[in-house]
């Protein structure tokens, strides 16, 4: 089975090219699309059980597919098409494929009246097909194939609307900013390359400590670099501004790819190559507290947005930022679990605000209004009209909240408890600690806030809307439950001792994550009494954060948009998303466009090249043109004179000397 | 030999005269006459230097029938004393300029002496053949004793050059018919 | 001998030709100047021929074929100019103009 590794990639494709060819002939074949798009996922995903069946019952050791010849340059430089199937990859294999059926479900009941319906679903098989080539990739070009693959469907699927500028504006936003981290990821591959000689993942593991010197300066800008690249993927300090416009795209879009699978790529190759950042503790460093960071700010700018899937944008940049700040304690597992329980309650809380959205919609349809659909401050009380998404959403709540014993609480409690380890001699991951402490208060009390808003209380959206309201299909729900569930018990994976597990997870990734032990100090996780304190106050500030959003929230009614008043001081301040975007603007856009424009165009294109090259010539041939019209003036007195002319030259050319 | 060189400067000077004068007329009769007179001096020089047929020739082909066509065509055009016949000045002193350059080179032309003649013979692959080359210049006297006035020019005319000089009959031919079709209003 | 005399003489004639085609503005006496420049040529020839043999002699028989071909067809077409513009002033013959 496992050596069918290639299966699970080629079904999406072929849905894509399938489902493409569709698009363009019958795009109102929405019944073969839907056979095509799910089914070709639900086939992947079984491929993905039966090579998780084999590698459960094998010892760890990776399997490499090797499918052909890439670039066989010379010896040295020879670039194969390999797969790599270990426990890693699998996990990941499951994750995509799992979770990716579930949203391909789900975008069924979703997209149902778009006119692009087979499109989307050539995208969505596209993007998984490239997901697939990222994480089972066995060297980084191929991987880097996935990596750009991924890129190019997130673009086309946040543009996916593209009749609205601001839509395809988001595309162009999003692939910018991913261009940058790749430029990191590229200029790493030629660094590794010329230090170390290979690409491979096993070859860098095995070859990258004897020729690195540890800490030195090589393999720390080689580490920084690959992270760039992730910032760009992940949606992290500085690069993180891209995601939240991304929900440009349609909701499932937003879950599949920019929450579950796509925006985890950037942990996913930290943790590849983990070797080579465990060589450079400078970064790892880097890694931690631009994830606490990241988790921190993104977290209060959530606060304070009215949009139900910015709320939700943001989320997802503050957990991925928890999950670099565990794979930047050296945490892999905890940071590959939270990755996992992430993309269940994360890709949940999405597709439940596609289903609250497509509700408003066609409530909004129906009664024939106009109004945001996405726009938390015309909902309310939407928890009567529709309980499966309140229930589910509010397990996926009190999940990213951290309430034990859902998913998100095992998986963040043991990021926490890393950074706290780490915290003890290094003041830097204390300091990353503190941060994701206050950030995990924040995560509570935005998504107290969030479910208020949109569940509890009366209506706001107006009373022609109301009776319209319903809950959405079960093509939708059914994956809602599916998540649900998963959420809830996505936490027995990994397990703590104290909670009768043995870090399940954490050992079966052993195989992939032990080449980095020599070069880490031993995470010993606190025991006893600490434990438990910490693990209490990670409840008690869960609780609290809950608590008080739902407080704040329905103290006093919720405000429309049009009686909202202009927000001041510091709210003010975090509804603009900090002004990073403006900042941006000012900083590195406006330059460049100025550039561009004035001396580029402006100056280079038009003045150079239009008017002095292009012209110039033409100029220039004019001029001769003119005078050699004045020679050509039909006198043949001139012409005799010139040609006499002639005659003297030839004869200073055939004797030589004066004249 | 002795009075070969003086008659020699005799027709060369009535020669030059001859021919300023046939380029300064303002009578294009007279320019013609003039160039006549040129021909008779070129004829005479001929002699001098044993080309007795080819002097023949030039006074009754050159001066006897195309000068005479010249002066037809004049007639016939009745063209008159031209009220401006020079150039403008800045054309003419250019003219002037270039034809005295062009005099100064062909003289410098002598600065290819015998010896230089000699030498790029020598260096040729496939020189004329040297049995012609007469180093002392007695090669027309010989040919003149030899095969007398006419046969001299005749023998290699119709031997050596038998081609070229069929060839030129065509281009007669042509010239004539060119001539009539240029002439005649209408066909 | 004579030989350079001779090529000196016919340098003179040549130049004067040349002068000539180069200052007047009739058309016939231009075409006078040229064959006055032939004339020098066939000079050089002859002179020539003392050294190098009788084909230069012949060769001024070939120039006077030449020289009469052209002077039958130059003067027709002055002839056919003349028609054309009522004058044979250089300065009003423009037709070759592009």
């Amino acid at each position: 089975m496992t050596s069918l590794v290639w299966l699970t990639i080629l079904f999406p494709l072929l849905g894509a090219v399938i489902n493409g060819a569709i698009a363009i002939r019958r795009p109102e074949a929405k019944g073969l699309v839907s056979l095509v798009g799910v089914g070709a996922l639900l086939g992947s995903f079984a491929v993905a059980i039966g090579i998780f069946l084999e590698v459960l019952a094998g010892d760890g050791t990776a399997t490499r597919v090797l499918l052909w010849q890439w670039m066989p340059v010379t010896e040295r430089l020879s670039i194969d098409l390999t797969l790599q199937v270990d426990r890693l990859s699998t996990v990941m294999l499951l994750v995509i494929t799992g979770v990716g059926s579930l949203i391909h479900l789900f975008s069924v009941g979703y997209m149902k009246s778009d006119p692009g319906y087979a499109r989307y679903f050539a995208y969505l098989n596209l993007f998984v097909a490239f997901m697939l080539v990222l994480v089972l990739g066995a060297s980084l070009p191929v991987s880097f194939i996935g990596w750009e693959g991924v890129g190019l469907c997130s673009y086309l699927l946040i543009g996916f609307w593209y009749e609205v500028d601001a839509n395809s504006d988001a595309g162009k936003k999003a692939f910018l900013a991913n261009r940058i981290g790749d430029f990191g990821v590229l200029m790493a591959m030629f660094l590794l390359w010329w230090h170390v000689g290979t690409l491979d993942y096993d070859g860098l593991a095995r070859q990258a400590p004897e020729v690195l010197a540890y800490a030195g300066a090589p393999v720390t800008l080689i580490a920084l670099l690959l992270f760039l690249g992730c910032t760009g993927k992940s949606a992290q300090i500085p690069l993180f501004t891209w995601l939240p416009d991304a929900m440009a795209g349609p909701t499932p879009v937003s879950a599949l790819i920019h929450a579950a699978t796509m925006v985890t790529a950037g942990v996913f190759l930290v943790v590849r190559t983990g070797v080579i950042f465990s060589l450079a503790p400078v970064a790892m460093e880097v890694v931690a507290i631009t994830g606490a960071l990241t988790a921190f700010f993104a977290a209060t700018i959530a606060l304070r947005q009215n949009d139900i899937k910015k709320v939700l944008a943001y989320s997802t940049v503050s957990q991925l930022g928890y999950m670099f700040l565990a794979v930047g304690t050296g945490a892999w597992a905890a940071g590959i679990f939270h990755l996992v329980t992430h993309a269940f309650f994360k890709a949940l809380l999405f597709l439940g605000s596609g289903s609250v959205i497509h509700a408003m919609h066609h409530a909004q349809h129906a009664a024939h209004a106009h109004g945001d659909a996405q726009d938390m401050r015309l909902m309310g009380g939407l928890r009567r009209a529709m309980p499966w998404t309140f229930v589910l959403m509010g397990i996926a709540t009190l999940a990213i909240a951290g309430v034990p014993p859902l998913a998100g609480f095992w998986s963040k409690d043991e990021i926490l408890a890393a950074a706290f380890v780490r915290g003890g001699g290094n003041t830097i991951y204390l300091v990353a600690w503190g941060l994701g402490l206050l950030a995990a208060l924040m995560t509570a009390f935005y998504m107290a806030r969030l479910m208020a808003m949109t569940f509890f209380g009366r209506f706001r959206g107006g009373d022609t809307l109301e009776p319209h309201l319903h809950e959405a299909p079960a093509v939708m729900t059914g994956p809602l439950v599916v998540l649900g569930l998963l959420s809830i018990v996505g936490g027995v994976l990994n397990l703590p001792g104290f909670a009768g597990g043995s870090h399940y997870l954490a050992h079966w990734l052993e195989p992939v994550t032990d080449a980095t032990l020599p070069y880490l100090d031993r995470l010993e996780m606190p025991h006893g009494m600490t434990e438990l304190l910490l693990v209490g106050g990670a409840i008690t500030i869960a609780l609290v954060g809950l608590a008080l959003g739902m407080w704040t929230t329905l103290r006093r009614p919720v405000l429309t948009p049009a009686a909202t008043p202009a927000a001041t001081g510091l709210a003010r301040v975090l509804e603009g998303k900090y002004f990073i975007d403006e900042l941006y603007q000012k900083v590195f856009v406006g330059p460049t466009v100025w550039f561009s424009r004035r001396v580029l165009w402006q100056g280079i294109d038009q003045f150079l090249v239009d008017r002095m090259g292009v012209g110039g010539t033409a100029r220039v041939a004019k001029g001769l043109g003119w005078l050699g019209s004045r020679l050509q003036n039909g006198h043949v007195a001139l012409y005799l004179t010139l040609f006499v002319a002639g005659v003297v030259l030839l004869m200073r050319a055939v004797i030589g000397g004066a004249p | 030999m002795d009075l070969v060189t003086p008659v020699f400067w005799v027709f060369a000077g009535w020669s030059v005269v001859s021919a300023v004068l046939c380029i300064t007329r303002r009578n294009p009769i007279s320019s013609a006459l003039w160039l006549v007179s040129t021909m008779f001096a070129l004829a005479g020089i001929y002699v001098l230097l044993d080309a007795q047929f080819i002097a023949a020739v030039q006074v009754i082909v050159y001066a006897g029938a195309i000068m005479v066509l010249f002066l037809f065509v004049i007639m016939l055009l009745n063209v008159g004393d031209a009220p401006r016949e020079w150039r403008r000045w800045p054309v003419g002193l250019l003219g002037v300029g270039l034809a005295a350059v062009l005099g100064a080179q062909l003289m410098m032309l002598g600065g290819y002496g015998r010896q230089r003649l000699a030498d790029e013979f020598s260096t040729q692959p496939a020189p004329v053949n040297p049995a012609l080359v007469f180093p002392e210049g007695m090669a027309s006297a010989a040919a003149v004793a030899e095969r007398g006035v006419v046969g001299a020019v005749a023998e290699p005319l119709f031997t050596a050059y038998l081609i070229p000089f069929e060839i030129t009959s065509v281009l007669l031919l042509t010239a004539v018919i060119g001539a009539v079709v240029l002439a005649k209003k209408k066909l | 001998m004579l030989l350079g005399p001779s090529l000196a003489l016919s340098a003179v004639l040549f130049t004067l030709g040349v002068l000539g085609v180069l200052v007047r503005r009739n058309a016939i006496v231009v075409f006078m100047c040229v064959e006055l420049m032939l004339n020098a040529v066939n000079l050089s020839f002859v002179a020539l021929a003392q050294v190098h043999g009788l084909g230069g002699q012949v060769m001024v028989i070939f120039v006077m074929t030449v020289a009469a071909a052209e002077a039958a067809v130059g003067l027709a077409i002055i002839l056919a100019i003349f028609r054309h513009a009522q004058s044979v002033d250089l300065r009003q013959l423009t037709l070759l103009k592009g």
